[in-house]
């Protein structure tokens, strides 16, 4: 035969024979069509999870970016221009998750779930701080929801749209927040919130950690209610959930216990200190 | 052979009958929010109607004709239809499954059965070669094919140097 020049556990066996079987498959039979058909609905199924991949990324840095934002409103003058760029921020969030939207027409969301979860849960974080901040409330899912309905903007849109719809209705998308990932998403929320509480106590801001610690204890007790019927990462953010509650009241704790006895512009270093201690054991 | 795959057959209307009551336990087009609870038991069904199928005709079993034996639907749009990949993976376990009736073709005296089980995986091996995998268990199973491939080609090996496939072979002519 042709002779082998790997190295195989059986030297005398036929290589030949086997290069010679292989070339004797017929390309186009009805089993190879059918096979370079899979190889398309395969590929074409990837692309679309990679791209929903790329898609969820953007709009979690986007979003960690809104929050740093929003982390640095005060009442000062410019709080107003803070939100105003948060909004604009989260615009463009949105316009990410449209596009997810287009993307999930016609599909089982179910199927790409674990591609967009982490970006979804992010903006829930993100969107959700906003309205903290604007109305000491907490966002419900609906409202959020609400704001995930996109219609054709111009007419580019939607003609460049796969439809076959001659009729002049507008088309819509819209993505519907799972409340596991709103859950979750509001679960890292907490986290910001003690983050919240710790910098305005450094700001002189003595009222806002009052308010934040019974905000988060509403939050704490809504989870309590699901306590273990949730799926596996709720209970795990209910676990960091009660750290930040407890750091928000300890808090508390500091400012009723010694906050009449510091003047105002050394409370921050009272503070400063414990956020060092808190910032360490998060491994920041 | 050809009685039992009759016989096989008839126990598939039993799974029709199941799969239909499946069908209502859930919102039709949340199908892989649940997908994880029948996924394993679709992909055996796959692999025991591709081999009923093999047994009666030697060909590979289209996605269409399995979804018929199941009752189910080929395509998602439809309604609770059976996913490319669970058919790829029924498929993969056929390969298994053959590789090991070549071994036993040949004990019960069959000499002519490993060299067209051998064609038909040869095919097959190439038809998958054609896909691009992602690292998920479908590429695992994968990665076990070509073990199957060289057991039956040791089968084939085995009986060629003994000339035992030699008024085998004349009769193997054309596969599909």
């Amino acid at each position: 035969g042709s002779g082998g020049f790997r190295k195989r556990k059986h030297d005398n066996f036929p290589h030949g024979q086997r290069r010679e079987e292989k070339e004797n498959v017929n390309p186009s039979s009805a089993l190879m069509t059918s096979f370079k058909s899979f190889q398309l609905e395969l590929d074409t199924r990837h692309d679309k999870y990679e791209r929903l991949v790329k898609l969820s990324r953007d709009i979690t840095i986007e979003s960690k970016r809104t929050i740093f934002l929003l982390h640095r409103f005060t009442s000062a003058p410019n709080g107003e221009e803070i939100l105003n760029e948060s909004e604009v921020k989260l615009d463009a969030v949105r316009r990410k998750i449209k596009q997810v939207a287009q993307e999930l027409i016609g599909e089982d969301m179910y199927q790409f779930h674990r591609a967009i979860s982490p970006g979804l849960q992010e903006y829930v974080e993100a969107v959700s701080f906003q309205y903290f901040i604007k109305t000491r409330s907490l966002i419900s899912v609906e409202e959020i929801n609400k704001q995930l309905i996109f219609t054709a903007e111009d007419r580019e849109e939607t003609t460049n749209t796969t439809s076959n719809s001659r009729d002049k209705q507008p088309h819509t998308w819209s993505l519907k927040v799972t409340p596991v990932d709103y859950l979750l998403g509001v679960a890292d929320l907490t986290g910001e919130l003690m983050r919240l509480c710790i910098s305005s106590v450094g700001n002189g801001d003595i009222d806002t950690p009052f308010e934040l610690s019974q905000f988060l204890r509403q939050i704490y007790d809504g989870f309590t209610f699901i306590g273990n019927t949730g799926p596996y990462e709720v209970s795990k953010k209910l676990y960091t959930l009660k750290q930040s509650l407890a750091k928000v009241e300890n808090a508390c704790y500091t400012l009723k216990v010694r906050g009449s006895e510091i003047p105002k512009h050394m409370l921050a270093d009272v503070f400063s200190t414990k956020t060092e201690l808190i910032d360490q054991e998060e491994g920041l | 052979v050809p009685k039992k795959c009759q016989k096989a057959r008839e126990h598939f209307s039993t799974v029709r009958t199941q799969l239909e009551s499946l069908k209502t336990k859930f919102p039709a087009d949340q199908y892989y929010r649940f997908h994880e609870h029948w996924r394993f038991v679709l992909q055996r069904l796959v692999f025991l109607a591709a081999f009923v199928v093999y047994l009666e005709s030697e060909t590979l079993v289209t996605r269409e004709a399995v979804a018929e034996i199941l009752g189910i639907e080929a395509d998602r749009e439809r309604g609770f239809h059976l996913d490319i990949e669970d058919y790829l993976s029924g498929v993969l376990t056929l390969a298994s499954e053959l590789a090991r009736l070549a071994v036993n073709s040949v004990t019960a005296g069959d000499y002519s059965r490993p060299l067209r089980i051998s064609t038909f995986i040869n095919e097959l091996d190439s038809g998958f070669r054609l896909l691009n995998l992602k690292n998920d268990s479908l590429r695992k199973r994968y990665d076990g094919l070509k073990y199957d491939v060289k057991k039956i080609e040791e089968v084939v090996y085995d009986l060629s140097i003994r000339g035992l496939n030699k008024e085998a072979t004349v009769g193997a002519g054309g596969e599909k």
